[in-house]
């Protein structure tokens, strides 16, 4: 088999692309870099294809069940026999889908990025930043050390941190990038301390060891002996890596940069903040599923997060006026979707549905998320506004987007037969069978999905008469083919028997729709289209007599729930003003005037005895006979 | 008979001359004072030499030698001091050592 | 033999430096002389590399043994091993770095350059001296030349500063002197000898170790700015010229890592284990002390020193958790730590020469006018942060994996706190570069910046070539550590 060449030479390609872009391109040649780069993620895409192909129909299966490889394993950084950082790839059927996923969607955002960043000043470090990103993001989902895995995590972070602050000279899109990078910064923190726990309890960091050492060691899991504060270490270690999940992912209360995030460009938010590295938690939880689902508290907790922010972020995308943040919080609603999903996955009982269903969401979520942003950027691109309050109308001037962006809305709203509607419906029944009130949430959160989706979807492209200063047409064919062929894929990915890919133990899963369980959602689903046609498909007063009424309630729920200024709050006044002066002025005033001090009282002592020296040679004479009579005394008196 | 000068009568002498000397250089403003009380102690110290050398160890010259030594490096701290105090007068106009403080602190 | 050319190039060059009358010629033969010491180096390095590999271990080789001082048994005595060797490397690409930032240093450039190589002469012998006499030696002419070049080519605070950080460092090397002595005169069977493996192999008596280590330890960790004695770091730093601050803070501080190393694991490793806990102590407190006081500082230099803080407290971490790993991860952290902040006061140097202010607040926007310097300020944030790829990474993750080995639950406490100052190093890097590089363009008094010059950009490439190289093949530096620190008396790994 030759996997792990192709694998390497997939993950060489964009990283070749960035260096080269990078180096040898400056702002003469810049115009190439852009094709430089779509065309190497076209062979990317190419390779990875072929990969999927190979895994799925040729040699994945064995037993009648999808089976683990890797390929390639290298020493990197070695600290011990056992303990060591290597390069190593695994090859399964996540990381597998994930390979697709990521390198198509990018593929796609590349070719929309051509017409989109055209003309922009710093084209080729966008193009640049948009390859290293892609590198690290395939690395990520290729990485078979839990330690590689965490190297590739980080240069995700900082790529999103260089494409979220693009625009540099942006104030707003500077802070942006430091709450992006500062908030997975801090949760990356607790991540790297899961791993080093994990790490000393399985003494290993390939993933597929520790995951084997980890399910030998009975004892830790079941809390005999090392616990602390009352969980045993194997719970702590996995809440500490669900922290980084969870930053990464903008699970609530780690989400507050996402929405932010939609200060870079519209392309690089449907990549990484919709499509590939937000969902990267779920995929970390995903990879280390057989030690999660270990510990039911930790999965319990999993899913309560995830459903709570699922419900949590919907409600505040019904009151924003941004487009991107409203499909900033949709993202974070629906990855919360993904979240609740994996809680919900009782392998252990035999109720294993929640791990596909979560996979399957991610799948489909992918593309039409990336569709919604795409479309979303075409539709900036041409009006040159991301408030929704001054569009409206805008469906006769662009039919391509609007025919798009409908799909995508119905397929994020659970609506029969587009993709997001078999995923949910998985999600929704692997929830039913196993805790009643997390399957409520996730039901009302879909209604409120349709609400606000629908909200965006009637603002945008109805509402009111087509405003006279939008008179340009919609973009070129390289923003409209992207679009076309992520509808498509919107409306056949559900059809994709999905559980007979990738399921927890690697063995097919029929994920079967029973028309009488849907019923429910789905009308719920409509009746929240169906609030949003009233309120938003002609202009009324409505909405206003709505806000209105909510009062203070509504301007809360418009403020985020006010957990940003929480945050500043914490970071500014707490930990900047309070430690960090504190710090400072301890060190200038105590440990510093203590060495200053031990300088002064020297100067204080010499001052002091230097009157001795006062030039007057009597004195001296005197002092010394004074001393000759005492030693005189002494030696007198001694004898 | 005469009685003999022992070395008691001179030591006192010598001790006197010390003090004397002291005395002068620690209550005497005038540097030429000074210098003079200075002279007295080293003559006391010359005395003690001669007189010790011809009472204890007569058979010896090496009281002799340091008395001729002392009095020649008298003679060139004079010569020296003398020049200072000059020094001192032209810059001071005055050569009251209470007045001349310079190399205090 | 060739390691004495270690010590004859740089003294050659200073003596060339003295006799040469024509200005024009100082820097090209400063700058030559470093590039011969390169050389040599890196002559030193086949060369260990070949007798290591017939001997398969680390051990202190190459080395040239002559009696200096008889009386008092103090040898002419130097070799090399596999740590010494990286930190010969450090310096000089460290070196050869500040040279050539200085290249435009118009003030009194003679005296400027023999000082600078002088005090290179100084860290190549400490960091191959066996002898404690000659490393004291050693010690001494890397701290005074100091003084001067803060004095004279100084900014700022410079009298004070330049006084402070020489009377601290000279106050530890009193320390270090009578911790020296206390070894001399206290070793078992009446021997007196000052030779570093002899009396390993010997070992001193337990209450000589518990006597001594503190003399030694608080010695060497003034260098190395341990806690409550780093004051001189953020005076010191600051009122330096740059390639002074390049030195300071990526050779000087590196002697004090060096030393505590060398005393931890041949000296008296007895009493290492017994001050563990009080070295993990001080280590935590000054990571996550230098960390937060680092946050809110409004100088860039002043940043920077306070971080080195922060980032040493790495090295003494390290060594306090006395496990292989956790050494090694020193070593590579006093490396990471040399180039990353040597780059970075480089880049403020040059971003100070011609925006004419160091204080945050008062720059931005300078990507736009200084696309290389930025992106050699971004690049020395990023590895001070510990982004992979860059060599801050390799080495915190080393000290932390190392420290994780230990099973104590304080131990593990500490290095927790060591890693939560990863969050505080990025949220004080990205302040700075979110302030200053990005943002806003404002006007300087240069009306527009310029960006670095060829010989800028040279120094810069050759610190970011050293951190690329640390980041992404770690595992050519390990090939050096690991073998050194293995060989050590197994004892104090316990």
């Amino acid at each position: 088999m030759n996997e792990g060449l192709i694998v390497t030479f997939l993950l060489c390609l964009p990283l070749s692309a960035f260096v080269v872009i990078r180096l040898f391109t400056g702002r003469r040649w810049q115009i190439f870099s852009g094709y430089l780069s779509t065309l190497v993620l076209a062979l990317t895409t190419f390779f990875a294809f072929i990969m999927a192909w190979q895994y799925f129909f040729v040699y994945g299966k064995m037993d009648g069940a999808y089976a683990l490889f890797v390929p390639i394993d290298m020493n990197w950084l070695v600290f011990t026999n056992d303990l060591s950082i290597n390069f190593s790839i695994i090859i399964d059927s996540i990381s597998v889908m994930m390979l697709l996923v990521v390198s198509f969607i990018s593929l796609m955002v590349h070719v929309f990025s051509l017409a989109y960043m055209k003309g922009e000043q710093r084209y080729g470090y966008y193009f640049a930043y948009l390859s290293l990103f892609t590198f690290a993001m395939l690395g990520l989902v290729l990485s078979g050390n839990l330690f590689e895995l965490f190297m590739f995590w980080e240069l995700v972070g900082i790529s999103s941190y260089l494409l979220i602050g693009f625009y540099y000279t942006k104030p707003s899109a500077v802070a942006a990038a430091k709450k992006a990078f500062l908030v997975t910064r801090f949760a990356d923190f607790g991540f790297l301390i899961g791993i080093l726990m994990l790490g000393g309890v399985a003494n290993n960091f390939d993933i597929v060891q520790m995951i084997r050492s980890i399910a030998q060691q009975q004892a830790l899991w079941e809390g005999a002996g090392t616990s602390f504060l009352g969980m045993s270490v194997l719970t702590w270690a996995c809440l500490l890596l669900f922290m980084g999940a969870a930053g990464k992912s903008a699970m609530f209360p780690l989400h507050i940069w996402l929405p932010d995030a939609m200060e870079g460009p519209t392309p690089v938010s449907a990549l990484i903040h919709a499509a590939t590295m937000v969902v990267a938690g779920v995929y970390l939880i995903a990879r280390f599923f057989p030690v999660f689902q270990m510990d039911a508290t930790v999965l319990y907790v999993i899913a309560i997060v995830g459903a709570g922010t699922a419900l949590f972020a919907a409600i505040i995308a019904c009151t924003q006026a941004d487009i991107k943040r409203v499909l900033a919080f949709s993202t974070i609603s629906q990855i919360g979707y993904m979240m609740l999903a994996l809680g919900v996955d009782d392998s252990l009982n035999g109720l294993h549905e929640g791990y596909t269903a979560a996979m399957f969401h991610l799948f489909t979520h992918a593309f039409f998320k990336s569709l919604l942003f795409l479309g979303a950027g075409a539709i900036i691109h041409t009006v040159h506004t991301n408030d929704m309050h001054e569009m409206g109308g805008l469906r006769k001037q662009m039919p391509v987007t609007h025919i798009s962006f409908l799909i995508a809305c119905l397929a994020i709203s659970g609506i029969p037969p587009f993709s997001g509607f078999f995923s949910k419906e998985a999600i929704l029944s692997a929830a039913y069978s196993n805790h009643k009130w997390l399957y409520a949430i996730g039901v009302v959160t879909a209604a409120i999905t349709a609400f606000y989706m629908f909200r965006l979807y009637f603002s945008i492209f109805w509402n009111k008469p087509l405003s006279p200063v939008f008179i340009k047409k919609e973009g070129s064919w390289l923003i409209r083919i992207p679009l076309i062929i992520l509808a498509v894929l919107v409306l056949i990915t559900g059809f994709i028997p999905f559980g007979n890919f990738i399921s927890a133990n690697g063995k097919p899963l029929p994920l079967e729709v029973h028309f009488g369980f849907s019923v429910i959602p789905v009308s719920l689903s409509v009746l929240g289209i169906f609030y949003a046609a009233v309120l938003y498909y002609q202009q009324n007063n409505l909405p206003a007599l709505l806000e209105k009424s909510f009062g203070w309630f509504y301007i809360t729920i418009r403020q985020k729930f006010y957990i940003d200024e929480v945050y500043l709050f914490i970071t500014h006044k707490i930990v900047f003003n309070v430690i960090g002066n504190t710090t400072a002025w301890i060190d200038k005033n105590i440990v510093d005037g203590l060495v200053n001090w031990s300088a002064g009282i020297t100067y204080q002592f010499s001052v002091l005895i230097k009157k001795v020296q006062s030039g007057k040679i009597q004195q001296y004479v005197l002092y010394f006979l004074l001393g000759v009579l005492c030693l005189l005394a002494v030696v007198l008196y001694n004898n | 008979m005469m009685q003999q000068i022992t070395l008691q009568h001179i030591l006192l002498l010598s001790t006197a001359l010390f003090f004397i000397g002291v005395f002068g250089l620690l209550t005497r403003r005038n540097m030429i004072a000074i210098l003079m009380s200075i002279e007295l102690m080293l003559n006391s110290v010359n005395i003690n030499f001669v007189a010790f050398n011809k009472y204890l160890y007569p058979e010896k010259l090496d009281g002799v030698f340091f008395f001729l030594f002392v009095i020649t490096v008298a003679a060139a701290e004079a010569a020296v001091a003398i020049a200072i105090i000059i020094h001192l007068y032209r810059y001071n106009k005055q050569i009251d050592v209470s007045e001349t403080e310079e190399m205090r602190y | 033999m060739i390691v004495n050319f270690l010590l004859i190039v740089p003294l050659l060059t200073v003596l060339t430096l003295l006799l040469v009358k024509n200005e024009q010629y100082i820097k090209p033969i400063a700058l030559v002389g470093s590039f011969v010491q390169l050389l040599v180096i890196i002559g030193t390095l086949i060369q260990y590399l070949g007798a290591a590999s017939l001997k398969n271990n680390g051990a202190m080789l190459l080395q040239t043994d002559v009696n200096w001082f008889a009386p008092l048994h103090i040898h002419y005595h130097i070799g090399v091993d596999g740590i010494s060797m990286v930190m010969l490397l450090l310096t000089a690409l460290i070196v050869i770095a500040a040279i050539l930032v200085s290249w435009k240093e118009a003030f009194l450039q003679k005296e400027f350059f023999i000082l600078l190589i002088l005090l290179s002469f100084g860290a190549y012998g400490f960091f191959i001296a066996i002898d404690l006499f000659l490393m004291f030696f050693f010690l001494e002419i890397a701290v005074v030349p100091k003084f001067l070049l803060i004095l004279i080519w100084g900014s700022g605070k410079k009298a004070y500063s330049a006084t402070k950080l020489v009377l601290m460092l000279i106050g530890a090397s009193a320390l270090l002197f009578m911790g020296i002595v206390g070894i001399y005169y206290n070793q078992p069977n009446g021997l007196q000898s000052l030779n570093m493996l002899q009396i390993a192999q010997m070992q001193l008596p337990y209450h000589v170790q518990l006597t001594f280590f503190p003399f030694l330890f608080i010695g060497f960790g003034v260098f190395t700015a341990l806690f409550p004695f780093h004051t001189w770091v953020p005076d010191g730093h600051p009122a330096a010229p740059t390639a002074g601050s390049m030195f300071l803070a990526g050779i000087s501080m590196k002697l004090g890592g060096y030393g505590l190393l060398r005393l931890v694991m041949l000296l008296m490793p007895a009493a290492a284990q017994f001050y563990a806990p009080y070295i993990i102590l001080l280590a935590a407190i000054g990571i996550l002390y230098g960390a937060f006081a680092t946050m809110v500082q409004k100088d860039l230099k002043y940043m920077n020193a306070y971080s080195s803080i922060s980032h040493c407290g790495f090295v003494l971490l390290g060594i306090g958790m006395l496990t292989p790993v956790a050494l090694t991860g020193a070593v590579l952290q006093m490396v990471s730590h040399g180039l990353m902040t040597a780059l970075f006061f480089a880049a403020i140097g040059m971003i100070y020469s011609r925006t004419h202010t160091r204080i945050i607040e008062e720059m931005g926007g300078l990507l736009v006018y200084m696309p290389f310097i930025s992106g050699v300020f971004i690049l020395a944030g990023l590895a001070s942060l510990g982004l992979p790829g860059l060599s801050g990474f390799t080495a915190e993750m080393t000290v932390l994996v190392g420290s994780w080995q230990q099973p104590v639950t304080a131990y593990r406490v500490a290095t927790i706190v060591a890693a939560a100052s990863i969050v505080i190093t990025a949220v004080y890097v990205l302040r700075a570069i979110g302030t200053v590089l990005m943002g806003k363009g404002k006007i300087y008094s240069d009306d527009t910046p310029t960006d670095a010059r060829w010989y800028e950009k040279w120094a810069g490439i050759i610190l970011v070539l050293g951190i690329l190289v640390v980041g992404i093949m770690p595992f050519l530096l390990l090939k050096l550590i690991s073998p050194s620190i293995l060989y050590l008396p197994q004892s104090i790994f316990k």
